[in-house]
């Protein structure tokens, strides 16, 4: 409701004009306009996630609002930083929650001490998720493939199960933390008992949104979710850099062959373990901004189902591409939150055009997929990506293009012409 | 003094005696080959020159540093470079960014964090590797996925990473094992030209008397674990103790 927020939902065509040949800090043509697209997406996304008219029968298809939006920009933050690792390098690591938790229990601890502002929570975040993961790295990348991944696992187990106990103190144990109006944050005021201590960025609450009534639309532009999107819009310029840079070159080198890295007189080590503490700042990062964004911690945070779904997006939507994990994370994130509260009174809406018992039969059908079983329809379509699109929802979206090429090149009367437009376009 | 100097290295496996005794003086500039029939102990004292295994007793040194107890990258980064018997490059990235992966471990040494800058925009390391790419004629295929080659270019493109350093010795393990006659003669053809247009010294285990009698300058022959003799190629070729070794003949045949 405030002129910030309203201001920043204003904003759209601005951010499109710089993509040019001469490169957008840096970037050159197709990776220029791949973080447009991304910026676009971004700051789009009220409006793209909320196709569907508030009131009507597809309006729960909606993802639109600023919990969900948050958790699409800062799982998206979690998956590309995962990626470094494992889509560069090839090591997977089935523990990258643990970072994710630290995170937030860091940037918690920098609100309860120091100040509700969103900044040196992050920052915090960031730095403690990195140091753990410099610990959990050198010490796991001593060994590599399925060893690698079982000492990560178990790091992040018992991350979890010391959160869980014997660091309560720390901690909050089963509880987790939450901030409290008598917290002795240093650098703020007193705030009035009884207050709900609110993150904030210089004085911008993170919960501040403005309503955009357009028809019977309903668009919300939050605060929170574009202080966390330009967080992911800078870790994903981060990304672009670094798969195109030498290191990145060195990280696909250890992928690819580590006996020749090390008879070409390079030390894989160093570039794994770089790769590793990078990828844990980047779970840091997304782990402060959902305590900026919830203000509350719980172990659970840690669980190894959490890690397990930063893989699931990453292979989901493409390891070792650019886009993938985002598109992984939104797309976990889109079933978890809106197939799962698809619920039998809502099948019964759908299927009621129907004479009673066929309406019935498919109710009981469609059923386990949806609700509570939406892990199941996930399951279902993670193995179909893996089975038929190794590369990910990215191979998809290529072979589509392909066959989309292929079409307008058949139906092009000359072929010259065609292939010169094909040229044109690469 | 050779560039190379191997004095009684020794190595064991449990109760296997790989290694024992073998003293082996490479001259700078030579080809010098290493050659013995089966389980003779060939890849085992390769293994320990570059690295990848210790010796028990004994001492290598190169250019008069010794290279015991140093990891393969260090090695390398004193200037000795390796081809495998299966060619060892980096399948999945294309040729071009195989060959700058070895210019810039030639600059940058064996770890540097340069996230800045696209690669594709480093002047330097893209020229060095284009130059050397044109130089083994291979720049018509610069943007083939390294995987898609045929065997013959995955070794061209092998021995091309490893002259991109500019080492001072560089060893081959059987570098034509298992490849036709064609592909064998052009190898030998390549590491002819090498040789003649550069300042140095190779060191070469190999099967194929072809190979080795048209390339060595200089020969040893390795049995059960020991150097049997050293000579030049002429003289090595009707020796008795080799004729035995290789063929199993008596000395007397």
């Amino acid at each position: 409701m405030t002129d910030q927020t309203s201001n920043a939902g204003a904003v759209r065509p601005k951010p499109a004009a710089p993509a040019e040949k001469t490169g957008l800090f840096g970037l050159r043509g197709k990776d220029a306009s791949l973080l447009v697209f991304v910026a676009l997406l971004t700051l789009l996304a009220p409006f793209i996630l909320n196709p569907f008219p508030t009131g009507s029968a597809m309006a729960q298809f909606n993802a639109g609002y600023p919990d969900l939006m948050q958790r699409f920009v800062i799982f998206g933050i979690f998956a590309i930083g995962f990626n470094i690792l494992f889509g560069l390098t090839g090591y997977l690591s089935f523990g990258h929650a643990a970072f994710l938790g630290v995170g937030s229990y860091a940037g918690i601890w920098s609100m309860k001490l120091l100040t509700l502002n969103v900044i040196p929570s992050i920052v915090v975040s960031v730095i403690v998720a990195g140091l753990f993961s410099l610990i959990v790295g050198w010490i796991s990348l001593r060994r590599s493939g399925i060893y690698f991944s079982i000492l990560t696992l178990a790091f992040a187990m018992m991350s979890y199960a010391l959160a869980y106990s014997v660091l309560t103190p720390i901690t909050g144990g089963e509880t987790g933390l939450q901030l409290q109006y008598f917290d002795p944050r240093i650098l703020d005021g007193e705030l009035a008992a009884g207050t709900t201590p609110r993150a904030n960025l210089f004085g911008l609450e993170m919960g501040t949104s403005y309503e955009l009534r357009f028809g019977s639309w309903l668009f919300t532009f939050n605060a929170g979710y574009y202080i966390a999107a330009a967080c992911m819009l800078a870790a994903f310029y981060l990304a672009i850099r670094i798969f195109r840079s030498p290191f990145g070159m060195m990280l696909r080198a250890v992928k690819s062959n580590q006996q020749r890295l090390n008879y070409t007189g390079i030390s894989p080590k160093p570039y794994t373990l770089a790769a590793f503490v990078i990828s844990g700042m980047y779970a840091g990062l997304a782990g402060g901004l959902l305590v900026a964004m919830d203000t509350q911690v719980g172990a659970e945070r840690m669980f190894w189902t959490a890690s397990g779904e930063v893989v699931l997006m990453t292979i989901l939507g493409g390891a070792g591409t650019l886009i993938g994990p985002v598109l992984g994370a939104g797309f976990i994130k889109y079933m978890e939150n809106i197939v799962s509260t698809i619920n039998k009174s809502t099948l019964e809406g759908w299927f009621a055009f129907m004479p009673d018992g066929l309406a019935d039969f498919f109710v009981t059908i469609v059923y386990p997929f949806v609700g509570k079983g939406w892990h199941l329809t996930l399951g279902l379509l993670f193995m179909a990506v893996v089975i038929f699109l190794p590369g990910g929802l990215v191979q998809g979206g290529q072979k589509i293009a392909t066959v989309l090429r292929r079409d307008r090149k058949g139906s092009g009367l000359e072929p010259g012409a065609a292939a010169k437009r094909k040229q044109a376009e690469d | 003094m050779g560039i190379l100097e191997v004095k009684n290295v020794g190595k064991r496996f449990g109760g296997l005696k790989a290694l024992s005794d073998v003293n082996l003086s490479v001259k700078e500039g030579s080809v010098h080959a290493i050659i013995g029939p089966n389980g003779a102990g060939k890849s085992t004292l390769l293994n320990c020159l570059v690295g990848k295994l210790i010796p028990d007793t004994g001492s290598v040194s190169f250019e008069g540093q010794s290279v015991l107890g140093r990891k393969p990258h260090e090695i390398n980064q004193m200037g000795i470079s390796r081809v495998f018997q299966t060619p060892e490059i980096f399948g999945d990235l294309t040729v071009m960014e195989n060959m700058m992966i070895p210019c810039l471990a030639k600059r940058d040494g064996a770890f540097s964090i340069s996230a800045y800058g696209a690669m594709m925009d480093d002047r330097e390391i893209v020229e060095r590797a284009e130059h050397m790419l044109e130089d083994m004629r291979m720049i018509d295929k610069r943007h083939m996925h390294a995987a898609s080659m045929s065997r013959g270019d995955k070794r061209r493109l092998e021995i091309a990473m490893c002259l991109a350093q500019e080492p001072r010795l560089l060893l081959l393990d059987e570098p034509t094992a298992g490849m036709a006659r064609a592909d064998t003669n052009n190898t030998i053809d390549l590491l002819k030209e090498i040789k003649s247009t550069r300042p140095i010294t190779i060191c070469i285990i190999e099967h194929d008397m072809h190979v080795v009698f048209s390339l060595a300058e200089r020969i040893t022959v390795l049995a059960q674990g020991t150097p049997l003799v050293e000579d030049t190629p002429d003289r090595i070729k009707g020796h008795p103790k080799v004729r035995e070794a290789y063929l199993g003949e008596s000395s007397g045949h």
